[in-house]
């Protein structure tokens, strides 16, 4: 506690110290100073004509947009399937590479904690900073456009973040249990199945399913760089300036999305 | 415990059977059908895949090459445009950080049951919910519709991306927090600002500093994405190079954004430990 | 049977946890294994089976060296040595069942022991043991539903379908209550006895050692102090052990009384 003698030796108490309090204030004004640039530079490369337009525009766009044309929605029933599929399958294939990942990463189960684990952390960290987009982006250069690249697009995305949960369930598990099955004479892959493996389930069926709902919302907008999916409907209806078309696919997004959030708060809950 | 005489279990009644682990689901159908469901569904899925095989295989070529520009990544030739993507893509996601938490805050307070009134709750659950289903492109994309071109749009876009995430997981903390100690404040007599401001704020600022930065991480993740549609940032100059099969322009954009991401991360682990 | 010569342990730390052991153990006897928390006790104990590897000296079990075991072999090797561990160390999500049949997956391959396929007679034998231990109607309960006595005793269970020649136990009793702890301690003493085993017990409770095991071993600093019959175990023993206290409650009186609460 920060304490204060005044001249004839009493202590009063401050909440923080003259030195301590002056470099708060310092932080706070280079925090204020660093906002008030960023704040320039965005001002600077807008063009203010078109934002004090903004309202009339987005009322024009709301007047064209509303009623939404519900018919569209026959034509949506295929990409939608075609989005689960993308998601779905990308975070099966997701899962089936982000176990070895994680058991390579973990600092009690990976080899070698000199050579393996860095070259596990960088796949993680790789396949995490990229946004599925631009992975999608990648394999539409590389494999064509369809869902098959949007697929693999999620499944790259998704591995860096199971792995990532995964390998930090397999650190924090009870090695007590570890040692008893080592100390039967079981061998290393045994120990894996019975010490580590019924530790992490849990973890494990909780990942997946979090990752698959964030998967679905994801995958809805694949479509806009040619991965497939609602989103290809979506960039159509925009080239085509077909407003009601794009606020039925909004409409369409946000339920699946909610849809998608609720059965994997429910299959969530039915697991643990 | 001892258990009825007619349901006692007995040993010679058990040697000589076989063992087998009682199964997960314990219903029988239900277990089958879920297990054929599953494959049913698996088969019918990767059969509606419609992979152009030929297509993939000239394409492995092509994805050769891209793994081989990560080991050669062109900085040099693009460097006026990645420079200037990237520092827009970073102001746009400070900017859009700080508002985010100064916005998510009020919205917050809203959004936490034990705080808020009813109707003031459900506004902020709704404006939590609205911000959280909207992917960030698609926000994006009206946006730039709106504003037209720039970083502005993506700074929106990021800022209200920021409430959702921000608000949601801000709200939850506020709802569980330790109540004995906030309810200490209010016996005092404490205006609500005052109560506020010594029984909630000190509770929740820790993890709001946590969270800020590792928003902060993940706007600058999504602000890599913006710049496809219009709305500013690495992006445009990203999409041109896959346009234009530059793939070690591309690399050399993607290890900028793993080593930021890194280093964001690396910052963040330093200054929740020094919360602590 | 089991013999330490001048085990020592050093830990990376530069912790001297074990100082020249030299210590022979005929087989079928009950040995308690008595000092103060961070005597080197457990190390002792988990050198043997080498879940710590000892810097020094060797442990001989029947006519092996352990300590120069090869992997495969060090696993052939532990399938002989049943171990019992203070927190049980179960699996805390499999069945009861499981937990008794992990013992014996030294025996068995990788694919059968993942497929749940065990041989019938290790099936039997895990009947017969759950029964021997009371918890046959348990069998199929998740591990982590028991009661810590109850767990104590699949914890015995899984130790002893490894067939093993000796057990290695370390505190089996200190999360038990007094009673339970008693009757897991004449378990264990029990089963020793019909099965001619050899036991190494680590034990905080010294009249509990007393009224169970035939001899007793005092470990201080990683050094034997004492190596005696139970009834050796005077005041001033305790005092070279533990340190200066006042003993006299702590020993077992000739008829084993009560212990104090
Ligand atoms: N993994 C380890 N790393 C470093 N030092 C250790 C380790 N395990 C034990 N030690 C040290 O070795 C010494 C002996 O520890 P040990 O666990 O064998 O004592 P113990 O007699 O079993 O004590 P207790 O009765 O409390 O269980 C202690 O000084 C301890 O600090
Ligand atoms: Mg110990």
């Amino acid at each position: 506690m920060p304490q204060v003698l005044t001249g004839d030796g009493t202590k009063i108490w401050m909440l923080r110290d003259r030195k301590a309090q002056f470099t708060r204030w310092a932080a706070w004004m280079v925090g204020a100073i660093i906002f008030l640039w960023c704040w320039k530079q965005i001002s600077d490369a807008t063009t203010w004509f078109f934002v004090w337009d903004a309202p009339r525009i987005a009322g024009d766009i709301g007047g064209r947009a509303m009623p939404p044309r519900w018919e569209y929605i026959d034509k949506l029933w295929k990409p939608l399937w075609d989005t689960l599929n993308i998601a779905t399958l990308g975070t099966f294939f997701a899962l089936i590479m982000a176990v070895p990942v994680a058991f390579l990463a973990a600092k009690n189960t990976t080899p070698s904690a000199l050579f393996i684990r860095p070259v596990a952390l960088f796949i993680i960290v790789a396949s995490r900073s990229i946004n599925s987009l631009i992975w999608a982006l990648l394999l539409v250069a590389i494999l064509g456009p369809g869902i098959f690249a949007g697929m693999v697009a999620i499944a790259i995305r998704s591995v860096g973040f199971c792995a990532k949960l995964l390998y930090e369930a397999i650190e924090e598990i009870d090695l007590k249990q570890v040692e008893a099955i080592t100390a039967t004479g079981a061998s290393r892959w045994q120990v894996m199945a019975y010490g580590i493996v019924p530790q992490i389930l849990p973890a494990f069926a909780g990942i997946a399913v979090f990752r698959w709902d964030i998967n679905i919302r994801e995958s809805t907008v694949l479509g806009l760089v040619g991965a497939g999916g609602i989103g290809l409907q979506l960039k159509g209806s925009l080239d085509t300036l077909a407003w009601p078309q794009v606020s039925l696919i909004i409409l369409v997004i946000f339920g699946t999305v909610i849809v998608s959030e609720w059965v994997s708060a429910r299959v969530r809950g039915a697991i643990i | 415990m001892s258990a009825p005489v007619e349901e006692r279990i007995l040993l010679d009644d058990l040697v000589g059977k076989g063992w087998r682990k009682p199964p997960f689901i314990k219903r029988g159908w239900l277990r089958w059908g879920l297990i054929l469901g599953g494959l049913v569904y698996l088969v019918v899925a990767l059969a509606s895949m419609d992979v152009n095989w030929t297509r993939v295989y000239e394409g492995l070529d092509r994805g050769w090459q891209f793994v081989l520009a990560f080991t050669n990544p062109d900085f040099t030739s693009r460097a006026a445009d990645i420079k200037e993507g990237m520092i827009e893509s970073i102001i746009m996601s400070i900017a859009a950080t700080v508002v985010g938490i100064a916005l998510s805050i009020p919205v917050a307070l809203g959004a936490a049951r034990n705080i808020a009134p009813l109707p003031v709750y459900l506004v902020c659950r709704g404006i939590v919910a609205m911000s959280r289903a909207l992917n960030e492109i698609i926000v994006a994309i009206l946006l730039v519709a709106i504003f037209g071109f720039g970083p502005l749009a993506g700074f929106i876009t990021l800022s209200f991306a920021s409430i959702g995430f921000l608000a949601k997981l801000l709200a939850e903390d506020i709802e569980d927090l330790d109540r004995s100690q906030a309810e200490a404040v209010k016996a005092t007599g404490a205006s609500w600002m005052q109560w506020i401001n010594y029984g909630v704020q000190p509770q929740v600022m820790p993890r709001l500093i946590g969270l800020s930065i590792y928003r902060l991480d993940i706007n600058f993740r999504e602000s890599a994405i913006l710049g496809l549609v219009g709305a500013g940032g690495i992006g445009a100059t990203l999409n041109t190079a896959f346009d234009r099969y530059e793939f070690d322009t591309a690399a050399a954009i993607l290890l900028l954004i793993i080593v930021i991401v890194m280093a964001l991360e690396y910052i963040s682990g330093i200054v929740r430990g020094w919360v602590q | 049977m089991l013999e330490l010569r001048n085990l020592s342990k050093t830990y990376k730390t530069g912790d001297k946890a074990l100082n020249d052991v030299t210590l022979d153990v005929p087989g079928g006897q009950v040995l308690a294994l008595i000092g103060p928390s961070g005597a080197g006790k457990s190390t002792l104990i988990r050198c043997i089976n080498r879940l710590v590897e000892p810097t020094g000296g060797s442990v001989v079990l029947d006519g092996t060296d352990v300590t120069r075991l090869g992997s495969s072999g060090l696993r052939r090797m532990r399938r002989r040595m049943g171990m019992i561990f203070q927190e049980y160390a179960l699996v805390e999500r499999l069945t009861v069942m499981e937990n008794v049949l992990s013992g014996r997956l030294g025996y068995v391959g990788f694919w059968r022991s993942w497929a749940r396929k065990y041989p019938q007679a290790d099936v039997d034998e895990a009947y017969r043991l759950l029964d021997r231990v009371g918890l046959l109607a348990m069998a199929d309960k998740r591990a982590d539903e028991l009661s810590g006595g109850q767990r104590q005793r699949v914890g015995i269970a899984r130790a002893l379908i490894q067939n093993p020649a000796l057990l290695l136990v370390d505190e089996p009793t200190a999360s038990l209550d007094p009673k339970t702890s008693r009757q897991i301690m004449r378990l264990i003493c029990e089963l020793c006895r019909e099965r001619d085993l050899a036991a190494i017990i680590n034990i905080h409770d010294v009249k509990l050692a007393q009224m169970f095991v035939q001899r007793v071993i005092g470990l201080t600093k990683g050094v034997v102090q004492f190596d005696g019959p139970p009834e050796g175990l005077s005041e001033d023993v305790l005092t070279r052990i533990y340190g200066e206290e006042d003993w006299k409650e702590t020993i077992a009186k000739d008829d084993g009384g009560e212990e104090a609460a």
